[in-house]
């Protein structure tokens, strides 16, 4: 009884922060058009590896539309007071990050779906594992939402939030093997992309479409975007609890 | 047997590092009555008001609301009260309906009766005109009625409420407090906070004053007044009141204790009883003629400087109070 309570209470914070913030043209076009924009800069650039890129840029969409606004939407209602709403209301603290980290997390998920639709006319794959893909979109955007929840409970300011959003982003692009390689960087700078989570999702992607450059096994991927996900979405926890006292 | 209480707070303390906010403070809130949480700015009603919350955790002590302890069973806590904090909180890009029912939904209304609900709760803040518009649209007042609303969508037996006319403007505040009244008598217990005497003497039932994080008193307003009145001070009006030497000659009447002249009148305090009878007298052999006999009573406010000593701060409060 309680835990049905409990989880309808996360559906409908979900369902609010969707209808409220994420399906608003701005969060949309920022969502789908700067992971567009790198995208056709590096086809200018060689377009017949073009289908390499796929699944990278996969992962940086779900990236950017689970954290554009996840990375903001906490501070912001925090700042306003409405936040304080939703921990008055009969919802665990962890409840109430998770209908966060949901609302984003859904968003990425359907952002990916349309840019890998898009894609799949484009550029027709001969083949692709639905049983792997879905896993791979899912944790992804869990994932990438729960680092932006995290982002969004450790900072006291909106620009502060976007400040150190832009600061895992960014290197994200370049390090994780997007647009570079893993194989083709340095040693110690390979150790870092082995850190960040947009290697795992670029790489379980890479096997769910069945291109051949993996690096990484498919499940250890999926393991450990798993883990990212839980760890992020504990560290939002604990820090929010401690912030609130 | 049933629990006639609806909070109970034993030891319940407040540490921010090494400021200590709250300070082991223990009261009791009836059912059905409406409680004064009454102090000056920074005595610790919020910081109280957000541990009984579940907003904030104690650094010490316990409380139980309806009987389920605030740490233990916060779920359940919360369930049972609604909360209408000092800023008017819901959501600015939602209407007054859509707020309504997005909270009703965090607190687990049938879908059923969800919408009736909103309506009902519409209707009893006069709102019905502002239904759809954003909450951002809202002017301060309607705002500040709609936060109540949303803590009443699931029919709460205990209500917090917050400083909860703090700067509206007085027909706002006269018509808030009237339905705080409405609420009380369907059965709502009420917990208020405020540093508004004379709002807490109008609405409260009983009254805790709390200062620098410790209670210092817990009892009816009527009582709280009772308990600094040391001595009788009456008020005379006079057909002659400026007779030479007359503050002198009252001022040396066996019985009286202190005079004092306030617009043409005398203020006297006596030690005891007035003996009426001898003091008349002793003024009409001085040719004064007395034209009205006025019995004055300490107000809550006296009783409030009696009891804080703060008469300093009470003088910032009103200040505060007059802004709205």
């Amino acid at each position: 009884m309680m835990i049905s309570k409990e989880l309808k209470a996360i559906y409908f914070i979900s369902l609010k922060d969707i209808k409220s913030y994420y399906f608003k043209p701005p969060n949309i076009s920022w969502g789908i058009i700067f992971p567009m924009a790198m995208a056709l800069a590096f086809y200018l650039r060689n377009p017949t590896k073009m289908i390499d890129l796929i699944p990278g840029l996969l992962g940086m969409t779900i990236l950017f539309g689970s954290t554009s606004m996840e990375a903001v939407v906490i501070t912001f209602e925090r700042r306003l007071g409405s936040f304080e709403r939703l921990l008055l209301a009969p919802v665990s603290l962890a409840g109430v990050l998770m209908g966060k980290i949901i609302g984003g997390a859904f968003f990425g998920f359907i952002v990916a779906c349309a840019v890998l639709i898009a894609s799949l006319f484009v550029f027709s794959f001969p083949n692709f594992d639905l049983i792997r893909l879905v896993p791979s979109l899912v944790l992804s955007s869990m994932a990438f939402s729960a680092l932006g929840g995290f982002i969004s409970v450790a900072v006291k300011e909106v620009f502060e939030a976007q400040t150190l959003a832009n600061l895992f982003r960014f290197p994200m692009i370049f390090l994780s093997g997007v647009f570079i390689p893993i194989e083709t960087l340095p040693l110690p700078v390979r150790v870092i992309s082995y850190l960040l989570p947009l290697t795992y999702s670029a790489e379980s992607l890479r096997n769910s479409l069945l291109i051949p450059r993996n690096i990484v096994p498919y499940w250890v991927s999926i393991f450990v975007l798993a883990a990212f996900s839980l760890a992020l979405y504990w560290m939002s926890v604990k820090v929010l609890k401690k912030r609130l006292g | 047997m049933e629990n006639k209480s609806a909070l109970t707070v034993e030891g319940l303390t407040k540490y921010y590092n090494s400021f200590l906010a709250v300070d082991h403070i223990h009261f009791q809130v009836r059912r059905g009555e409406i409680f004064g949480f009454l102090g000056p700015n920074g005595a610790g009603k919020t910081t109280t008001i957000r541990m009984l919350c579940g907003l904030i955790t104690p650094s010490d002590g316990k409380a139980n609301i309806m009987g389920f302890d605030i740490q233990k069973e916060t779920v359940e806590v919360k369930r049972r009260i609604g909360v209408v904090p000092e800023i008017s909180n819901l959501y600015e890009e939602l209407t007054s309906f859509e707020n309504l029912v997005f909270m009703g939904q965090l607190y687990g209304v049938p879908k059923s009766h969800l919408g009736k609900r909103a309506e009902e709760l519409i209707q009893l803040i006069r709102l019905e005109g502002k239904k759809d518009a954003l909450f951002s649209a809202l002017s301060k007042g309607m705002k500040r009625n709609l936060t109540i609303a949303a803590a009443l969508v699931h029919d709460p037996p205990l209500i917090f409420l917050d400083e909860p006319t703090s700067g509206l403007d007085v027909v706002n505040s006269r018509n808030l407090r009237t339905m705080i009244r409405q609420f009380n008598q369907r059965g709502t217990t009420i917990f208020l906070t405020t540093h508004n005497i004379e709002e807490a003497n109008l609405l409260c039932h009983r009254i805790a004053v709390i200062v620098k994080g410790k209670i210092i008193a817990v009892d009816t307003p009527e009582a709280l007044k009772k308990s600094v009145q040391e001595k009788s001070m009456v008020e005379l009006g006079m057909e002659n009141p400026n007779l030479p030497d007359l503050l002198d000659s009252i001022k040396a009447f066996d019985g009286v204790d202190t005079v004092s002249r306030r617009q043409g009148r005398f203020v006297i305090g006596f030690k005891g009883g007035p003996p009426w009878g001898s003091f008349l007298q002793y003024l009409q052999e001085r040719g004064v003629s007395v034209t009205s006999v006025n019995t004055l009573q300490p107000t809550l406010e006296d009783a409030f400087v009696k009891i804080t000593g703060l008469d300093r701060e009470i003088m910032m409060m009103e200040k505060e109070g007059k802004k709205g």
